[in-house]
């Protein structure tokens, strides 16, 4: 389990980083939940998100929102994950708890630190058994976003 | 040093961009803006409910403490030890009996007052403050505070009008509309960082004519177009403004697609449930943002309902803290709508992401021209309300509140 989830995180992050966005929403199921937060909500307890979604076709919508709505400068994401925690919780579900850092790569060169934070997983199967996220809540540590969040995390 | 102020005054429809470039301009600003003869939002009463709950905040760079004493009386204060200036308050927020500076332990209460002073008297008889030194003299400046809606104001002027003279009767109403005779609860709170000086922000949410057009999301699906039903009001001090705008029936034109601009296309959702929004004002208005001068801005877009605080860090480094709201009142239902459209605003927002980039434009793109100037002549050259959003009537009131203001 812990290689496949370890490979499902390393695909995901590919994904984003190729800029192969159209891709993005088959990492989750129909009525998965997406949610980008920050620690201070979650500790609070707080719900609401950057991004808060309850189904992949609002994932889909925000991808052809990128693509064909909304204005940003040209930048990449280089995504380094940490080694995933993986546990079965008393309901069976698989989680894991995988950290990352997020680079910035804006189209003159700049790079910058965007992000740090982890990932909070439920993983299941769908109806050809393979492997995908039920739900992902992003939490990122710092309450400060720097100017706006385009592409996922 | 004498600030060379190329700008005719009383001008208000054209503005010289050196005013989003020079350090003694935002020193100017923090003296007769920020800690001037303005209200500056705090807080949210919500967010304080209880006998000694605080919340920290900036009016600009003053650090300052909003606090609820034991008799439930909000107090506002510098969040500076009256010491050796150290910061009072470390946390965001949170609840305390009173607050003791980390350097020294000089102890404040909830108004800010100063209760006490480590080693007074001394150790063994050596030592401590001289006789005449008086508790009640040392101090950290206090504000005025004032509440409106569940809305925490403070000031630290004396020469600062009272609130409700200061916001109008029209951005009272509106702000009633939204706020009133229900229960504020914080959904989350964000905080975006933007690469550009505060007023290019402040004039942004002031722009009613940019809307439609930089932020394609919205017009696509008609809930913005300019030609939708709408209108701007405009304080009489130009500072406070309200767009707004509603759902009309039969009102789709082809004057978009006659300008051939980016703002037409087929795109659809789909997850509609996004806009599937519900009736909560018992009008048709999906859309009203207000602001009142200089930093504070009031979201009402469907509904998704945020309070906005502008924030400046350097000439050319904004932070905008964005609180999100529902209300006690609401159903489950109602409280994934407002969750669910929370995607439209925000960092990551799909009609305001553009709004942390284009400020950060405007400041590179004018970087080697601050002799030259911004045009705002949409809609004339006054800053009246007006039933149309095709003018540039409220970012000029802005200008006018501000020159008024600075003495620029």
């Amino acid at each position: 389990m812990l290689s496949e989830i370890a490979n499902f995180q390393a695909a995901y992050a590919r994904c984003l980083d190729d800029q192969r966005l159209e891709a993005w929403p088959d990492f989750f199921l129909a009525d998965a939940v997406y949610r980008v937060t920050t620690a201070d909500n979650h500790r609070r307890g707080l719900q609401a998100g950057l991004i808060w979604a309850n189904s992949q076709a609002m994932l889909r919508d925000r991808i052809s929102a990128l693509r064909e709505a909304n204005i940003y400068e040209r930048h990449a994401y280089r995504h380094i994950l940490g080694l995933p925690l993986v546990e079965q919780d008393a309901a069976g579900a698989t989680r894991a708890e995988t950290p990352f850092i997020v680079a910035r790569i804006m189209r003159d060169g700049t790079t910058d630190l965007f992000a740090t934070g982890r990932y909070l997983d439920v993983f299941a199967r769908d109806d050809a058994g393979a492997l995908k996220l039920r739900e992902r809540v992003v939490v990122c540590d710092s309450s400060r976003i720097d100017t706006l969040l385009a592409i996922p995390l | 040093m004498p600030l060379d102020t190329a700008w005719p005054e009383g001008t208000v429809h054209q503005v010289p961009y050196w005013v989003f470039q020079r350090a003694e301009v935002l020193a100017r600003e923090q003296e007769m803006i920020f800690r001037g003869a303005c209200w500056h939002y705090l807080c949210l009463e919500a967010e304080i409910p209880n006998a000694g709950d605080y919340r920290t905040t900036q009016l600009g760079e003053l650090p300052v403490v909003v606090a609820r004493d034991a008799e439930g009386v909000v107090h506002a204060f510098e969040n500076r030890c009256a010491h050796r200036g150290a910061l009072i308050a470390l946390e965001d927020g949170g609840n305390t009996k009173d607050f003791t500076c980390v350097y020294h332990a000089w102890r404040y209460d909830m108004a800010g007052n100063l209760k006490g002073v480590a080693f007074r008297n001394g150790i063994a008889g050596k030592g401590g403050m001289p006789k005449d030194f008086r508790l009640e003299d040392n101090c950290p400046r206090k504000l005025r505070v004032a509440m409106f809606c569940g809305l925490v104001f403070g000031t630290l002027s004396a020469a600062t009008p009272e609130l409700e003279e200061y916001l109008g009767p029209e951005i009272s109403g509106r702000i009633r509309r939204v706020l009133n005779g229900r229960t504020p609860e914080v959904l989350g709170r964000f905080t975006q960082a933007l690469p550009n000086n505060w007023k290019l922000y402040t004039e942004n949410v002031r722009d009613s004519y940019h809307a439609s057009l930089l932020h394609l999301f919205f017009t696509t699906f008609e809930v913005n177009r300019l030609t939708q039903k709408g209108g701007l009001i405009v304080s009489k001090s130009g500072g406070n403004h309200v767009s707004w705008s509603a759902i009309e029936e039969g009102a789709a034109s082809s004057e978009y697609a006659q300008q051939q601009i980016r703002s037409d296309s087929d795109y659809r959702l789909a997850d509609p449930s996004l806009l599937h929004g519900f009736q909560e004002f018992g009008d048709s208005c999906t859309l009203q943002i207000l602001s009142v001068f200089p930093t504070f801005v009031l979201q009402q877009i469907q509904n998704c309902i945020a309070v906005r605080q502008v924030v400046p860090r350097a000439v050319d480094r904004t932070d905008l803290h964005w609180t999100y709201l529902g209300f006690a009142e609401d159903t489950a239902e109602q409280r994934i709508m407002r969750l669910k459209q929370c995607n439209l605003v925000g960092a990551a927002g799909f009609v305001s992401m553009e709004d942390g980039c284009v400020g950060g434009f405007v400041q590179r793109g004018a970087a080697g021209a601050s002799d030259q100037q911004a045009v705002l002549r949409m809609g004339g050259h006054d800053a009246l309300s007006s039933d149309t959003r095709a003018t540039e009537a409220s970012v000029r009131g802005f200008w006018k509140a501000y020159r008024a203001a600075t003495g620029l």
